[in-house]
């Protein structure tokens, strides 16, 4: 049997559409928003900022502060209660490691950037959707960095190796399923973020990986046409 | 710092091992008479306690079939000059989560086994992985107790649907699969496996990788601020395979495991 058509139809290696836009919170330093299917992630970046309480300060470089939020009505099953959980502090920590290696912040000592990811709905995928959003957040807001970050989750849903989960798909039961949320820079091939839920042979999760890498150029040129489309009215 | 990343290039270790050397593991289960299910582990210095509570909820409604499977874990003040206690900060949670995907995605426990009346009772499986005496690789050392203390776990007797804690019964858990974490770190392009506390430190990123009885992998974590390349992933997911079979011959095989 095997996993023969996708629950939406799409190609095995084919994302759901994407919508990305910078710019998108009005008092935030760097701001957007990036939408993959029916996932939805906000980011907004405040700082360089002083770090408080000063016994926190680092005399030589600032420091990256990730926050990912899930809103209470963004997940199909219950109500997510407010504040944090031990999964989403973990993702704000794997997100944090993601991003940290572009950016340059021994310029702002005893300072902050804050980076606050919110997701007014999820379909999975989320911290992926949420890192290419703060990547994003994070070239508006000006901040010198090597390289955008870009995310996507691949995976193996019963023989066949999939693009971008649904949740859906995740939760599948007629195979096993592995879900693999990667992160990449990809002037580099370097990979910031790796975790992976489920069974997998170790040649199909290199195959899987690979897959991803190309995926993450595509989608690293959607985030890209997205800042510049921001800019491009203003230089006159 | 600098002294023991510039020692494992030399392919050396401070206490004389090699890169790709576990230390000696001792473990004895059966160790807490209070808990349903316990073990202790200790390699080199590093000692580790791990205790299964077995409680009766009502199920997730996601998952109305399914027992409930959790894994937590403290550092403790005594067991580390470094560690302040108060609530766990995100690393602590880190170990935690990545030692209960392990076991969660690997099928340690047939969960679906653990159904006392479907959709309203199920068991619930927790278990608390705690270091003694910490000095480091707690996600590898605390998912062999862990494992270690689930294989030891007995069902506690059932009296008109509440638990008799004075009284367990034979009945052991449904263990379906024993995944091994190994956890492969990385330092000025050296793979080295089962730090101390101090390689701990200075290890740059490291990848955790779950490894099944046949070979597969079953879940994976990236820790740390450094990045990963394609080939760091191929010949640390090799290593972690070599080493897992390593690992289940030493501890698992004498004790049923396969």
């Amino acid at each position: 049997m095997g996993y023969e058509k996708r629950i939406d139809g799409r190609g095995f290696k084919e994302t759901r559409p994407i919508e990305a836009k910078v710019g998108v919170i009005e008092k935030a330093d760097g701001s957007a928003y990036f939408k993959i299917g029916k996932t939805w992630a906000y980011a907004a970046v405040y700082g360089p900022r002083e770090l408080l309480p000063k016994s926190m300060q680092n005399p030589k470089t600032g420091i990256l502060r990730v926050n990912y939020n899930m809103l209470p009505f963004s997940g199909v099953g219950e109500r997510v209660r407010p504040g944090p959980s031990r999964r989403s502090r973990e993702i704000s920590m794997v997100s944090e490691a993601a991003l940290l290696p572009v950016l340059d912040l021994e310029a702002y000592p005893n300072t902050v950037v804050d980076v606050f990811i919110e997701l007014p709905q999820t379909d999975a995928g989320s911290r992926a959707a949420g890192i290419c959003a703060a990547s994003m957040a994070l070239a508006d807001a000006g901040l010198e960095m090597k390289d955008l970050v870009g995310a996507i989750a691949v995976g193996k849903v019963d023989d066949k190796i999939v693009v971008d989960l649904q949740y859906e798909e995740e939760a599948y039961k007629e195979g096993e399923v592995a879900d693999i949320p990667i992160a990449m820079i990809p002037s580099t091939g370097e990979i910031t973020l790796l975790q992976m839920d489920g069974p997998i042979k170790r040649e199909e999760l290199i195959e899987a990986i690979k897959i991803a890498k190309d995926v993450i150029k595509d989608i690293v040129e959607i985030q890209r046409k997205a800042i510049k489309d921001k800019y491009k009215g203003m230089i006159q | 710092m600098r002294e023991i990343a510039k020692i494992i290039k030399n392919n050396l270790r401070i206490d004389g091992r090699k890169l790709l050397e576990y230390r000696n593991i001792e473990y004895k289960q059966g160790v807490i008479e209070t808990a349903e299910g316990s073990a202790w582990v200790r390699a080199g210095n590093m000692e580790v306690l791990a205790g299964v509570k077995i409680s009766i909820m009502e199920p997730y409604p996601d998952t109305p079939d399914e027992g409930a499977l959790m894994v937590d874990t403290q550092l403790l003040p005594l067991s580390n000059p470094h560690f302040t206690g108060g609530p766990p900060d995100n690393a602590t949670i880190e170990v935690a989560r990545v030692i209960d995907r392990g076991l969660r995605e690997g099928e340690a426990v047939d969960r679906k086994k653990l159904v006392i009346k479907e959709g309203e009772k199920v068991w619930a499986v927790s278990i608390d992985v705690i270091p003694l005496n910490y000095d480091g690789n707690l996600i590898d050392i605390g998912g062999i107790a862990a494992m270690l203390a689930l294989m030891n776990t007995r069902l506690p007797e059932l009296i008109d649907g509440k638990i008799n804690y004075k009284k367990l019964t034979d009945k052991r858990l449904p263990i379906k699969h024993i995944p091994i974490p190994i956890t492969v770190y990385k330092i000025n392009g050296n793979y080295f496996v089962d730090p101390t506390d101090e390689e701990e430190r200075v290890a740059e990123v490291r990848l955790t990788v779950t490894v099944l009885e046949n070979g597969k992998i079953c879940a994976l974590q990236k820790g740390g601020y450094g990045t990963l390349t394609m080939k760091d992933i191929e010949e640390i997911t090799a290593i972690a395979i070599e080493k897992s079979k390593e690992l289940r011959e030493k501890i698992f095989k004498s004790i049923g495991g396969e």
